[in-house]
């Protein structure tokens, strides 16, 4: 806790207690590394008492014949498997992920620039409007947000119905997955905090030299307000790319990301108990965000500290 | 020029209101307010409407699984066309255990109200321990680290999956590790009625307390040193600092935790979707499993939207009991 301990032989009692830690963290990271050895078994390897861990060999058999069996990857990686042709489980997860985070950038500093920066009527009214969506999580609504999807049409995006109507339909596209968070107040929360601390007489000095609107943002608000928006993105995409109840509700087959694939691949009969082939399957879904956590441990803590503000 | 006393609307409105009125703002934050009515706003209002509404199932009458014979339902159902006001049929329904859907809303409220209170405060408190096991500085702790975070990475489905495995009878290692401290009870966590909401317990706190735990280590790495080295002058020992001084300090993050705790425990069923989804008498059903149950497998519409009412008024009472709360922690 204090400095002046560090790196100090340590009493009996410290050797206790780092041998506790050293026990838990084992405890909490045998799943994951049962599921890493287990994934390099042969496919048709069937587990059994004291047989969980190394078998015979270690192959990369389960990995080819999982990707063979359903579509995680692109056509053009190699794996012939069956599906929609130009569809793969990556590539959806890829798509709607970063549409989501592409749309939610620009929405949440645009709105947390207005909250920050202007001083108008109704201010704060639309800001706890926008605050509800901390209170009623979108996963909750599924069922009426369903039906807006499905019926989604011109009338929807406010164009009155005599000038032009013509029905959207959203469902089983990325578009219909990423839409309830194209608005974020937890992203909106985060940029308003982080403009707020831009000192005023920076702006000040900006609004005299003339500055318009989008000037004073890009060039006086954003520059020191980018950690807390690379922490956003971080926190979204990895939120996003893990989503699965909603992904199941809008889509059937060509839009589906890779965690239906993974629900999908663990319920079909055939595969039932051939826990190296689902393992693989698995380490093919977690696999970009676990090394990305490793390589930038340090960031992606921070930003999930940010996260709890929702 | 205007005395202090006299109001004069003119001046009012070009001094004060119309500078305040400039479309820029607004459009700006034209894009958010549109998404956060359309997805959040609107439908809370159209639930409303919804759980007073029969709708027809989308197929045919002797494919769908189960069926609503409720009073205020009967002539509804019995009609060629939809849909029809119910009034309040499914809240009545719903709050009288004779019926299948109060039964089943029951046994979800309970299952909820039972997974609550077991995951939050046993993942809260293991995340503090971690937090004090992992805040020193010695080398390898890092690692340790990431040991304890790295479920929040992994997607619940994956999470799930794998542990799967860990229930699976005779060689699951779950079992094996429960047989070694003597256990000899049933073993299918997954299939067995009695034991699948714990199984659902378990995956959800392995996989939240090292969320948790960053918490309390930004509350711990933010204490003021000078206290502890105050106490240590005094004599007090490991225990007492800790009870006395660090679990007080960290009341705030601990309100904060619990608050996102619930929440989230609240609006996470992906694990029943992979473990308990093979259950269908729905022993281990929580609520929104109940939600998503309800509209998509069994298309008892407006049920799902009643439902979804409950949730809704739930989640805002918790908001106004934090909110109440922490207004009490400010004064």
């Amino acid at each position: 806790m204090n400095e002046t301990q560090s790196f100090k032989r340590q009493t009996p009692a410290e050797w206790l207690v780092t041998g506790i830690t050293v026990l838990l963290a084992v405890l909490w990271a045998v799943p994951i590394i049962w599921a890493v050895i287990v994934s390099f078994r042969p496919p048709d390897d069937d587990l059994g008492v004291d047989d969980v861990w190394f078998g015979n060999t270690v192959t990369l058999a389960s990995y080819q014949k999982a990707t063979d069996l359903a579509p995680f990857f692109p056509d053009w990686v190699g794996a012939d498997a069956e599906g929609f042709p130009g569809h793969s489980y990556y590539a959806n997860t890829l798509e709607w992920v970063l549409l989501a985070l592409v749309v939610q950038v620009i929405t949440v500093t645009l709105a947390g620039f207005v909250f920050a920066h202007f001083d108008f009527v109704g201010k704060r009214f639309l800001f706890y409007f926008v605050l509800m969506q901390m209170m009623i999580p979108t996963a909750v609504l599924l069922v009426p947000n369903f039906i807006t999807i499905r019926e989604f049409s011109t009338a929807t995006l406010g164009i009155p119905k005599f000038i032009y109507y013509k029905e959207v339909s959203l469902y089983d596209t990325p578009w219909a997955i990423a839409m309830p968070y194209f608005g974020s107040a937890f992203g909106t929360f985060l940029m308003r905090q982080a403009f707020l601390s831009v000192p005023k007489d920076l702006v000040e000095a900006g609004v005299m030299d003339g500055c318009r609107w989008y000037h004073l943002l890009l060039n006086v608000y954003l520059p020191p307000s980018y950690p807390s928006l690379v922490a956003f993105g971080l926190v979204s995409v990895s939120f996003h790319w893990n989503e699965l109840l909603w992904p199941l509700v809008v889509t059937s087959d060509k839009a589906r990301p890779l965690t239906m694939g993974l629900l999908r691949f663990t319920q079909l009969t055939d595969i039932g108990a051939q826990w190296s082939l689902v393992m693989a399957a698995t380490m093919i879904i977690v696999a970009p965000l676990l090394l990305a956590f490793l390589f930038f441990q340090r960031q992606f803590i921070n930003s999930f500290l940010y996260s709890g503000v929702k | 020029m205007m005395t202090a006393n006299t109001f004069d609307l003119h001046t009012y409105w070009t001094r004060h209101l119309r500078p305040r009125l400039k479309p820029l703002p607004y459009l700006l934050l034209l894009p958010t307010v549109y998404f956060v009515y359309l997805f959040t706003i609107m439908p809370t209002f159209k639930v409303l409407r919804d759980s007073q509404t029969y709708y027809h199932p989308n197929r045919p009458a002797r494919e769908i699984m189960s069926d609503l014979s409720l009073p205020g339902i009967e002539e509804a159902k019995r009609s060629i066309r939809g849909p029809h006001d119910v009034g309040f049929a499914y809240f009545r329904a719903m709050f009288d255990p004779d019926t299948v859907e109060g039964e089943r809303f029951f046994r979800a409220m309970r299952n909820t109200i039972i997974y609550v209170v077991t995951t939050v405060p046993i993942s809260m408190l293991l995340a503090f321990t971690f937090a004090v096991l992992v805040n020193r500085r010695l080398r390898w702790i890092g690692s340790a680290r990431i040991a304890f975070f790295y479920p929040t990475m992994l997607p619940m489905v994956s999470a799930a999956t794998i542990w799967l495995f860990f229930f699976t009878p005779e060689y699951g290692l779950w079992n094996a590790a429960l047989r070694w401290f003597g256990y000899h009870g049933a073993e299918n966590w997954v299939i067995n009625p009695d034991l699948a909401l714990v199984g659902l317990i378990i995956v959800a706190i392995w996989k939240n307390a090292g969320y948790f735990m960053i918490f309390y280590l930004a509350g711990l790495q933010n204490l003021p040193e000078d206290v502890y080295e105050a106490a240590a002058l005094d004599g007090a020992s490991w225990w007492v600092q800790m009870f006395r001084i660090t679990l007080p300090l960290l009341r705030r993050t601990t309100l904060f935790v619990s608050v996102v705790a619930i929440i989230s425990a609240f609006q996470t069923i992906d694990h029943a979707l992979v473990m308990t989804y093979e259950l269908v008498t729905g022993e281990a059903d929580l609520l929104l499993y109940e939600i998503y149950n309800q509209r998509f497998i069994l298309q008892n519409y407006g049920f799902a939207n009643a439902l979804t009412v409950v949730m809704i008024a739930i989640l805002l009472g918790l908001t106004i009991i934090n909110f109440l709360i922490s207004e009490r922690e400010n004064e």
